[in-house]
């Protein structure tokens, strides 16, 4: 009884973390359709401030909440203002350029802080359950995905950033024609996704390390559960995570973390050639 | 040189290839011959990456998959048998194997670019990973142990096919990696003249014309993903060869960015431009290595954002663009 519960919770874990890491790419990948091969390096940087701030004396909380998604939003709203803005609709050249960033950024931070994990330790101890000890900042983790996710469904469902934010992306020129700006639209949402990207890094930070590479470890999973996703980027993002999540924390359980990743790439792809356009194209379309 | 003709330039590559396999061996010293041979042996991976995107279209992210499945599918043959012959042929048919399995899936579920370069990508990622966690004595394949991170070190070398005492000596190598790299340039611009070549450049034009025109487009990506995959494949067996030694960092994103810049720099849709492009990043990155200035990763990062940016077309491209301009329009195919 104490095992299932621990198991559940690691599935609910391994779930709420899927959503982190791909809540942001879901924005700037599932609603812009730009493909950012930088999103693990954003997610290795939120990791980093949330480290720097606290190492310098920033309540963690406000570190991990605060200065991750602030830092990275910037830093998206920068690289969107430079490089990402000159490339749209060239979809390829978007993704060398970003895959070009990606490694920029790899060097810069290794040639900074060195090519060794760095780590803040999890608030809130743990509580036992049975047996076992489960960290109550993991359950807190799982809260704070669902509260992202509600959250941005709230902001784009209905408020009115998110209503033309939504319509830009669905048609730029009426948009235009009606009085918007595009390019603003075009970098806020950016920077917005990449706030969200460095905040789930951030939040990630105590519980996995972060070094200069890991971001790699992170853009694969992020790009397989938003496309598996499909057109519905919210719902699709969740019910994608909730599946990878699952066969990705069983398989690990039963067997070895590195046949829980296979595990997770077979199932995408298995789920790919049987709907190829991703799990919302088939099943819960219209919904957002 | 678009679709397949043969053009004086490809027979001057070739001829020049040759010059350089026979001539260089004369004039310098081991150490060089080493370090070109390792070049050579990554011009080969370069051009099964010019083949597979510059050609057919096809953006793989996981050429390092392929190079590294060679280079371990040799590597482990090698120990158990200990005759080399089996271990490179396996080397080439197991990448193109897995190659052809990859992208029955990803081509026959009809995958758009942009999908195929991440699920290619995460494919190189598993590579690595679980090369990484094969370390311990369980982890064995007949005689062959993994280790893991540590990578498998003195492997047997090539030797004269059915004498395994018989060990090529550094030029012996280094004539055979040139010998195979002369073999696939002009192999794939056979491949590129001929009718299928034809086909799999009018698929990357337009796809849904040449579907409707009645050819299997699905088949020819697959072929040319398989292709590729062995080529690269072969390739990772050579590099394997060279150090005597394999390691997951054959498939570290690392690697997978490495080939991508070669030919983004050397220029897409040239077969010439993938080895211009290895040769100049392999020269620099060996630079690069010996500094402690600046990271690789990094200068990397920004070369590969400058080409993007400002050189889109790649270095060979745009110099026969120049090239054409100079000598007027009606020459302009005959500059491969």
């Amino acid at each position: 009884m104490d095992l299932a519960a621990v198991l559940m919770l690691e599935v609910l874990n391994g779930i709420a973390t899927l959503v982190l890491i791909s809540v942001g790419l879901a924005i700037i990948f599932g609603m812009m359709r730009v493909i950012n091969l930088a999103h693990g390096e954003f997610l290795m940087l939120g990791g980093y401030a949330a480290i720097v701030a606290t190492n310098h004396g920033v309540n963690i909380w406000v570190a991990m909440l605060v200065m991750a998604p602030l830092v990275v939003g910037v830093i998206g709203v920068i690289a969107e203002r430079l490089i990402i803005r000159v490339l749209y609709g060239r979809m390829i050249d978007t993704l060398l350029a970003t895959w070009g960033l990606s490694l920029f950024f790899v060097g810069i931070v290794t040639t900074i802080f060195g090519n060794t994990v760095a780590g803040i330790g999890a608030p809130l101890g743990s509580v036992g359950v049975g047996r076992y000890n489960i960290s109550v900042y993991r359950l807190v983790l799982v809260g704070l995905a669902a509260a992202i996710l509600a959250v941005i469904f709230i902001v784009l469902r209905r408020t009115r950033l998110g209503l033309i934010a939504r319509g830009t992306m669905e048609n730029p020129n009426m948009a235009a024609a009606l009085g918007v700006s595009p390019p603003r639209v075009y970098a806020t949402t950016f920077g917005v996704g990449a706030a969200l990207t460095g905040l789930a890094g951030g939040l990630l930070a105590p519980i996995s390390g972060v070094l200069p590479t890991v971001g790699a470890a992170y853009v694969a999973k992020a790009f397989i559960t938003v496309i598996s996703g499909g057109t519905a980027i919210l719902a699709g993002t969740a019910a994608a995570s909730t599946l990878f999540g699952s066969v990705n924390q069983l398989l690990t359980y039963f067997t070895t973390p590195v046949i829980g990743e296979a595990g997770l790439l077979a199932a995408a792809i298995l789920l790919l050639r049987v709907l190829p356009h991703g799990i919302t194209g088939k099943l819960f379309r219209g919904s957002l | 040189m678009i679709g397949g003709r043969w053009s004086p330039g490809i027979v001057l590559t070739t001829v020049a290839m040759v010059g350089i396999a026979l001539g260089v061996p004369q004039v310098v010293d081991q150490f060089g011959l080493l370090q070109l041979t390792v070049f050579a042996a990554m011009c080969i991976l370069a051009l099964s990456l010019g083949f597979v995107w510059g050609y057919g279209g096809i953006l793989c992210f996981g050429q390092s998959a392929f190079f590294g499945l060679g280079g371990y599918t040799y590597a482990v043959t090698a120990i158990n048998v200990g005759e080399s012959t089996l271990a490179t042929i396996l080397a080439v048919v197991v990448p193109a194997v897995f190659a052809a399995l990859l992208g029955y899936f990803m081509f026959y579920g009809r995958l758009s670019d942009v999908y195929l370069g991440v699920i290619t990508l995460s494919v190189t990622l598993i590579f690595f990973n679980l090369m990484n966690s094969t370390a311990g004595d369980a982890y064995r394949v007949g005689k062959a142990r993994l280790n893991g991170f540590n990578g498998m070190p003195s492997l047997p070398t090539l030797n004269v096919p059915g004498d395994p005492g018989r060990l090529l000596d550094p030029a012996e190598t280094f004539y055979l990696v040139m010998a195979f790299l002369v073999i696939v340039y002009v192999g794939l611009h056979g491949l590129l003249a001929s009718h299928f070549g034809r086909v799999v450049v009018a698929i990357r034009e337009n796809e849904t014309r040449c579907e409707l025109l009645g050819y299997d487009v699905r088949l020819h990506k697959l072929l040319v993903f398989t292709i590729g995959g062995g080529i690269a494949g072969l390739a990772g067996c050579l590099f394997a060869n060279w150090g005597a030694f394999v390691s997951p960092n054959v498939f570290s994103l690392t690697m997978t960015s490495q080939i991508i810049i070669w030919v983004i720099v050397g220029g897409l849709g040239t077969l010439l431009g993938p080895i211009i492009g290895c040769l100049i990043m392999q020269y620099l990155a060996t630079t690069l290595g010996t500094q402690q200035l600046a990271n690789t990763n990094l200068i990397f990062g920004i070369i590969f954002l400058a080409f993007v940016l400002l050189v889109p077309r790649g270095i060979v491209p745009s110099l026969r663009r120049l090239g054409a301009r100079a000598v007027g329009p009606a020459r302009v195919r005959d500059l491969a």
